[in-house]
């Protein structure tokens, strides 16, 4: 009889001490967003042959406006994207030209990668449009993770539904899986490399993976983050495409 | 008459110089023709094509649609009117709805137009009735150049990713049940046509359509709220655009050929003035009026043209009826334009083309030769007799 006590008593203690899904993202949002970050980042785009890295720099203000300019190969060097709310532009100096990225452009692989340029746009304010359940916990990658699962409550999301294994003691989602309707997975996405940033934790490496796609997928690795730094009003701005 | 007979018997008096001028000439008649015939002979096969395969009797367009911007087509599509509903279950109308998806054959990506067909329509040449479901399979129909350029069979199993009407990612494997060929490569290339029940269905559009597709025995109004008909003056317009720059890039090369006719007809004039001035002199003392020995000189010249267009008949007639039953072949990849071309063209010679050209030819030669003998009408007769030179 004690035993049993001593073991339910446990298990409410278990419960308690594990929070809502809600609860999860918000730490998560906590950890990883801030007003303002500059990054310097490669991105290495693995295809079927072969496998070439892309380097560039962005400067981003919230989840609303980020410029990214890429640095090399010779190819793209110059070649700027800037993201203002839901609109997106890409300037490159080959053409001289802006054009603004909407319709089915919007689906084209960035660079080749495994991102489009939709995935570029994805509103991260995943409370708003998902009910996040906790449906078990896990060790991934050797930490211990609370496995989210996210379903959407309205009509408007790219993703019916999301996984996410998120590290229990860093809130830093180590892994995420978007699933179609049909319940087909479509994208994953795997957080490595964590490191102490000032207060948080970050990834240095994220390796993107369209499932329905041949190839090794496409890895960002993060060179150089700095959170909440001075952006001139002017750099997020169309006038800073040329 | 006298200048008629006058004027063959000098010609054929120039012996070589004559043959010369009235092969380049005969050339530049047979060349115009049949480049001419090819812009029309394609024009009449895409258009026949392009009714068959893809405008029918002309399309209504939900008005929302817009062919030329991309983006509009989320929201190009709406309930099919009652209006055309009696004519959709006949199969009288090809009832159609479109989103972009994306293909991976063999784990490619490739951006695609998923169209949703229905079964029974006759509007079109798109061999519907070959999409049948078998339990849980959707059927799909892609044309011959998409085949190719995917790697797929008939009976491969392909995996599609779309969104639905609420912008949602949605994937699942189609089954190739036909493959068609088409010399129309908008309903071809990077084109997959699934039944429209289940279009609707996984888009979440119930009963809606992007466009109607008028055929030949349907009776339908001219206006309908929400939808715009496009005849086929609108629907033709970027091939007749086509059709045109084509015919204006290919008279290049039969202008330089009438070019260097003319400019030979041309120097045999100067020539025959410079050459002749004892006989045009006799002419006016023999009481010939100046303008009379004008008007004989410029009928030699002009009898250039006549002469050219008889050789020219005795080998272009057979040339040009052979040409238009074995047809000319198009250079490969010609259709990856986007614009309808048979593998093979077939030249249509219109009788407006040919008497067109014949009297353009004749007026064009008749004038270059009329240019050098005005010069005759300003000589002196007592010194063209006696030979010198004016």
């Amino acid at each position: 009889m004690i035993r049993i006590t001593v073991a339910l008593l446990l298990m409410a203690s278990m419960l308690s001490a594990q929070p809502t899904g809600k609860e999860i993202l918000d730490r998560i949002d906590e950890n990883m967003s801030s007003d303002t970050r500059y990054l310097k980042s490669k991105m290495v785009i693995h295809g079927p042959r072969t496998s070439r890295t892309i380097e560039s720099e962005s400067w981003a203000k919230g989840d609303q406006a980020a410029l990214t300019e890429y640095l090399s190969p010779a190819r793209e060097k110059g070649t700027k994207m800037l993201k203002l709310e839901d609109k997106l532009w890409i300037f490159s100096p080959s053409t001289d030209r802006t054009i603004q990225i909407s319709g089915h452009m919007l689906r084209q692989s960035v660079m080749g990668s495994d991102l489009s340029y939709e995935d570029m746009m994805d509103d991260p304010n995943l409370t708003s449009k998902y009910d996040a359940v906790v449906v078990g916990s896990e060790t991934y990658n050797e930490r211990e993770c609370w496995i989210v699962e996210m379903h959407a409550k309205v009509d408007d999301v790219a993703y019916q539904m999301r996984k996410l294994w998120v590290d229990n003691e860093r809130y830093i989602p180590l892994k995420e899986e978007l699933y179609a309707k049909s319940g087909k997975l479509l994208k994953k996405t795997e957080l490595t490399d964590i490191k102490r940033i000032d207060s948080r934790w970050y990834p240095g490496k994220i390796v993107f993976k369209d499932m329905l796609k041949k190839g090794a997928g496409t890895e960002f690795i993060v060179d150089e983050i700095r959170f909440n730094v001075d952006i001139p009003e002017h750099l997020l701005s169309k006038a800073a495409l040329r | 008459m006298i200048a008629l007979k006058l004027a063959i018997r000098n010609l054929l008096g120039a012996g070589l110089r004559t043959f010369l001028i009235v092969i380049v000439l005969s050339v530049a008649y047979f060349l115009i023709i049949f480049m001419n015939g090819i812009y029309q002979g394609w024009d009449k096969q895409a258009r026949i094509e392009m009714i068959a395969w893809e405008v029918g009797e002309g399309q209504y367009w939900q008005e929302n649609f817009d062919p030329y911007d991309p983006v509009t087509l989320v929201d190009a599509h709406a309930v099919i009117p009652e209006a055309f509903k009696k004519d959709v279950e006949n199969g009288n109308v090809a009832a159609l709805l479109y989103t972009q998806a994306t293909i991976y054959p063999e784990g490619r990506m490739q951006g695609i137009m998923l169209k949703g067909i229905g079964v029974n329509q006759k509007a079109i040449a798109i061999p519907s009735a070959q999409l049948i479901a078998e339990e849980g399979d959707i059927p799909a129909l892609i044309g011959t150049r998409f085949a190719k350029n995917a790697k797929l069979e008939i009976g491969d199993y392909v995996l599609i990713r779309w969104r639905d009407v609420n912008g949602t990612f949605d994937a699942t494997e189609i089954k190739i049940a036909g493959i068609f060929s088409t010399a129309v490569p908008a309903v071809d290339a990077g084109q997959v046509w699934i039944p429209l029940d289940m279009m609707q269905r996984i888009t979440g559009m119930p009963g809606e359509a992007t466009m109607i597709v008028k055929g030949r025995d349907a009776e339908m109004p001219a206006d309908v709220a929400g939808w715009e008909f496009k005849d086929h003056s609108y629907l033709f317009a970027a091939l007749e655009a086509l059709i045109q720059s084509k015919t204006i890039g290919g008279s290049v090369f039969y202008g330089i050929m009438l070019a260097l006719a003319l400019l030979a007809v041309f120097d045999t004039q100067v020539l025959s003035i410079f050459r002749r001035q004892r006989e045009i002199g006799t002419y006016i003392s023999m009481g010939m009026t100046r303008r009379e020995v004008v008007g004989l000189f410029t009928v030699e010249g002009a009898m250039h043209a006549v002469l050219a267009l008889f050789v020219g008949a005795i080998y272009g007639i057979p040339l040009l009826l052979y040409l238009q039953n074995k047809g000319i072949g198009m250079p490969e990849g010609t259709d990856e334009f986007g614009i309808a071309a048979a593998e093979r063209i077939m030249p249509y010679y219109s009788v407006a083309l040919i008497v067109g050209t014949v009297i353009v030819v004749m007026i064009a030669t008749t004038i270059i030769s009329y240019m050098p003998v005005r010069k005759i009408s300003k000589m002196n007769p007592n010194d063209a007799i006696r030979g010198k030179i004016q």
